[in-house]
């Protein structure tokens, strides 16, 4: 049993913040790694990497955007409220060290995640240059937790209603066009941003790591559903990564396996309303 | 026919008895009495006998009392006034000698002897003709859900003996005086005295006594693969077909259970050491309730919400009962074993942090990395690791979406490649999940399935199509990369390879396509990692298995245990269980002698 301690509801209600109190997990989840957590006794396995986490408090902070019936359900509950099941420390934590300069790219509830990496980062002394991305003013989360650690924070929106009008890859082109000294592209988002991204990165070639969050069920290396390739090699992303090297990971295969379920997503979330 | 001659055995109906040498019969039927009459010598006195056996107990009439112990001096036949006493026999329980009288079984006479002391009710057929007897028993089949019905549902589909099938059942037992059957047996349960309790209809006496050595006999009734253990070194297998050993121990695990006689164990005093478990199967469980009955406080940490391991996640509702495999894990908690689930141990707690808790530790986390052919296209939609479909139908109820959150794969066209137990079960519950065709690709031949005989007949029965010699090359997707069919290559069979079976070769140029639109690989599992990457000073195996001693089960790490599927690879339910009883019994011998220490808080 795991108890909400804190809920915030961040963009429109549309992405949502919970503090969760689970001690044990709090102590040992590194920056990368994610827990899996199930809502209720009919409820399906989901995973959610870990934006923050208070050891001392024994909280975990996670962020995610409500898309089908299991965010809808959890958007439901409140503080207080119990989630039955939570799993983790899983998944290898992020490679943190001091190499210099480092560009966090976050899109949509990514920054989420690139907040936890980001803050590593600036914690082991790099210079940490952020460009955080929505859809639109509204869908932007962290931005004041990003600026606090970031050196340098760009920001985009894809209509314009916030930082600079476009993707995120338009001032990263500029930063990779700019400067010499970057060691290190992280990228965390949907999956076609992290696929244009890399595309970028490759031409300048500059070591890009990107996170990914595939189908899984049991997130220990069992199932196989998160199987990715990166580079001809058949990966799970549950053991394996999350986090991989952006240049080596086939990015269309992913796609193609994260939409295997879409209509019977559509089918649960249409029973649960009725 | 044959139910009338066991129960001659027992001599529980009225038998028909006949004079040996002028097989006059003895027997007397007036309206609602039936009794035998002899005539009888007693303190020089002629008396007369009259028995009316029924049901085990001997009511006898004499014209004059006789004293209890005292035996008969002569038995005489009312007609030909001879002696019916046989001298060179005796009473198989008071050594008194016996009356001779001759019974009709299998369609001739046969001895039959009543013990002439007045108080032994013994009486019996010669052990040569009781032998022939019990030979002439056919094994009994258990009833099973109809094969058209079962496959539109989930329940279990074998109903277990009755107790009338269970008695003839048990009677077929030779009750070998050195029974090859105990050896055949991983936990080498006393087999021969738990048959003979059922023949004596104390079933619950006979649960108990399994369960001096397994703990789980309701589960390993139902999936041990008997045919290769207990009921291949059966001696009446020799010549007809083994005694139905697993379906005996289930019917009498589910007597047990149904009338609500499990009682919990004695548990020793606690004597203040804690063992930690890795992993609640089969294998943990035994050495959680080994332990806790000896006195330690046992804690079984379990990575998925769920307890029971393979048992939950991968053997399928209609081949084991999930309240079943629940049943005995409350047990365990009844005994006072704590579970904790959703724990992950390495990435949460490693072994080190659990050192610091506890006094020993016994992984048990079984072999769950599958393992994929990787040939082309494996990563298309509705391509299934077998582990991952199972898991989704069993533990997720993904049978019952949309009422459960998980969705279920579904496909018309059901491909399962892989000829073993999780073969079968991924096809069977295909099959249930409404695929209208369900196939099995193996490479071998059939001789060389691996799966228990009795899965490959319930799935033949239920009409899954067997593709034999033949092997995936390829797998072929649609536009939106879901899978539309599988390329296979034919195969023949060379000479046999190092596992004994006779090796697979391609057949060149003989390529052809099966359809489908759902494929389950079901090639076999892997050790997975996850609990290694935290102690890298835990010695493996060169296939990635932990290193134990044979003798005890003990790691390269001092006082970490392991045993399983990740010590062997993917075998059975009932040697995992044995290899916990090893290292349960190597852990207890080594705590014993362990002062107790302070643990951490």
């Amino acid at each position: 049993m795991f108890q909400i301690v804190r809920k915030q509801e961040m963009a429109k209600g549309t992405i949502i913040r919970f503090d969760i109190s689970a001690p044990k997990i709090a102590k040992k989840i590194k920056p990368g790694q994610f827990i899996i957590l199930r809502v209720n006794e009919t409820g399906e396995r989901i995973p959610l990497t870990v934006a923050d986490k208070d050891s001392f408090a024994g909280i975990i902070t996670i962020i995610f955007q409500v898309v089908g019936k299991t965010t809808a359900l959890m958007r439901s509950l409140n503080t207080g409220d119990i989630i039955k099941d939570v799993v983790g420390p899983l998944g290898k934590a992020a490679e943190i060290e001091k190499t210099g300069t480092v560009i966090m790219v976050g899109g949509g509830t990514g920054v989420a995640i690139l907040h936890h990496i980001a803050k590593a980062y600036h914690e082991a002394g790099n210079h940490v240059i952020g460009i955080i991305g929505a859809q639109n003013k509204e869908m932007l989360i962290l931005e004041n937790e990003m600026r606090n650690i970031c050196d340098e924070l760009v920001i985009t929106t894809d209509d314009g209603s916030y930082g600079k009008q476009g993707f995120v890859t338009g001032p990263l082109k500029t930063y990779l066009q700019e400067r010499y000294d970057i060691k290190l592209v992280y990228a965390i988002g949907p999956i076609v941003m992290m696929k244009n991204v890399t595309k970028l990165t490759k031409e300048f070639n500059i070591p890009t790591i990107v996170s990914l969050n595939p189908v899984m069920i049991d997130g220990t290396g069992m199932c196989g559903g998160c199987r990715v390739k990166v580079g001809n090699e058949t990966n799970f992303a549950c053991v394996d990564g999350p986090d991989f090297d952006g240049h080596k990971v086939d990015f269309d295969e992913l796609e193609n396996r994260n939409s295997i379920y879409l209509k019977d997503e559509k089918d649960s979330l249409l029973f649960s309303i009725r | 026919m044959f139910d009338q001659d066991v129960k001659y055995l027992k001599f529980k109906t009225y038998l028909n008895t006949y004079c040996p040498h002028c097989h006059n019969s003895f027997n007397i039927e007036k309206k609602e009495e039936k009794s035998i009459v002899f005539k009888a010598k007693y303190n020089d006195q002629d008396i007369d006998l009259k028995l009316s056996p029924y049901l085990d107990v001997f009511d006898i009439e004499t014209s004059v009392p006789i004293k209890e112990g005292d035996t008969l001096d002569d038995v005489i036949c009312p007609k030909c006034k001879k002696s019916i006493l046989n001298k060179e026999v005796t009473c198989g329980e008071c050594n008194s000698s016996v009356g001779e009288v001759m019974i009709s079984a299998l369609s001739k006479l046969m001895p039959f002897y009543i013990c002439t002391k007045y108080g032994c009710e013994w009486h019996g057929l010669s052990k040569a003709d009781e032998r022939k007897l019990k030979l002439k028993i056919p094994r009994q089949d258990m009833p099973e859900q109809d094969q058209k019905l079962r496959i539109s549902n989930y329940q279990e589909v074998p109903y277990g003996y009755t107790t009338e099938l269970a008695l003839l059942e048990a009677g077929r037992c030779l009750q070998c005086k050195s029974p090859k059957c105990v050896d055949g047996c991983p936990v080498n349960i006393d087999i021969p005295a738990f048959i003979s309790l059922i023949a004596e209809e104390k079933f619950d006496a006979a649960a108990k006594k399994i369960k001096e050595k397994n703990i789980l006999p309701s589960i390993c009734g139902r999936v041990c693969p008997q045919e290769d253990q207990c009921e291949k070194y059966c001696i009446v297998g020799i010549k007809d077909k083994p005694v139905a050993i697993g379906r005996l121990e289930r019917f009498v695990a589910d007597y047990e259970r149904k009338m609500d006689l499990v009682k919990a164990p004695v548990i020793s005093a606690e004597n203040g050491k804690r063992i930690a478990i890795v992993g609640s199967g089969p294998a943990g469980l035994t050495v959680a309730a080994d332990m806790r009955q000896l006195g330690y406080g046992v804690t079984i940490f379990e990575a998925l919400h769920e307890t029971g391991g393979v048992l939950t996640y991968g053997i399928p509702e209609f081949r084991l009962p999930k309240s079943i495999v629940q049943f005995e894990i409350n047990y365990l908690q009844s005994m006072g074993c704590r579970i904790e689930t959703n724990h992950v141990i390495g990435p949460l707690l490693t072994l080190d942090e659990l050192l610091d808790n506890f006094d020993a530790i016994f992984i048990a986390v079984g072999a769950g990395l599958p393992i994929f052919m990787n040939i082309e296209g494996e990563s298309l939609g509705n391509v299934f690791s077998a582990n991952e479909y199972l898991t989704r139908m069993n533990l997720m109820k993904a049978y019952r979406f949309p009422e459960y959150d998980t969705p279920m794969p579904q496909g018309s066209k059901v491909a399962v490649i892989g000829g073993g137990n999780v073969a079968m079960d991924c096809a069977r519950t295909a099959k249930r999940a409404g695929a209208g065709e369900v196939t099995i690709i193996y490479r071998r031949s059939r001789h060389e399935l691996p799966a228990r005989e009795e899965e490959v007949h319930h799935a033949e029965e239920e009409g899954i199509i067997f593709k034999l010699l033949n092997n995936p090359v390829k797998y072929i997707g649609t536009d939106n990369n879901k899978i539309k069919a599988i390329e296979c290559i034919k195969m023949e069979l060379g000479e046999p390879d190092q596992s004994g079976r006779r090796r697979p070769i391609p057949i060149e140029g003989s390529n052809f396509i099966v359809e489908c639109d759902l494929a389950i690989v079901a090639i076999g599992n892997g050790p997975n990692p996850i609990l290694f990457q935290s102690s890298p000073n835990l010695k493996l195996n060169k296939w990635g298995y932990i290193d134990v001693d044979p003798k005890t089960n003990e790691t390269s790490i001092p006082n970490v245990y392991a045993g399983g599927d990740i010590v062997t690879g993917s075998a059975t339910v009932i040697l995992a269980m044995g290899a916990g009883r090893i290292a349960a019994n190597a852990m207890h011998k080594k705590l014993s002698k362990k002062p107790k220490r302070k643990v951490k808080a």
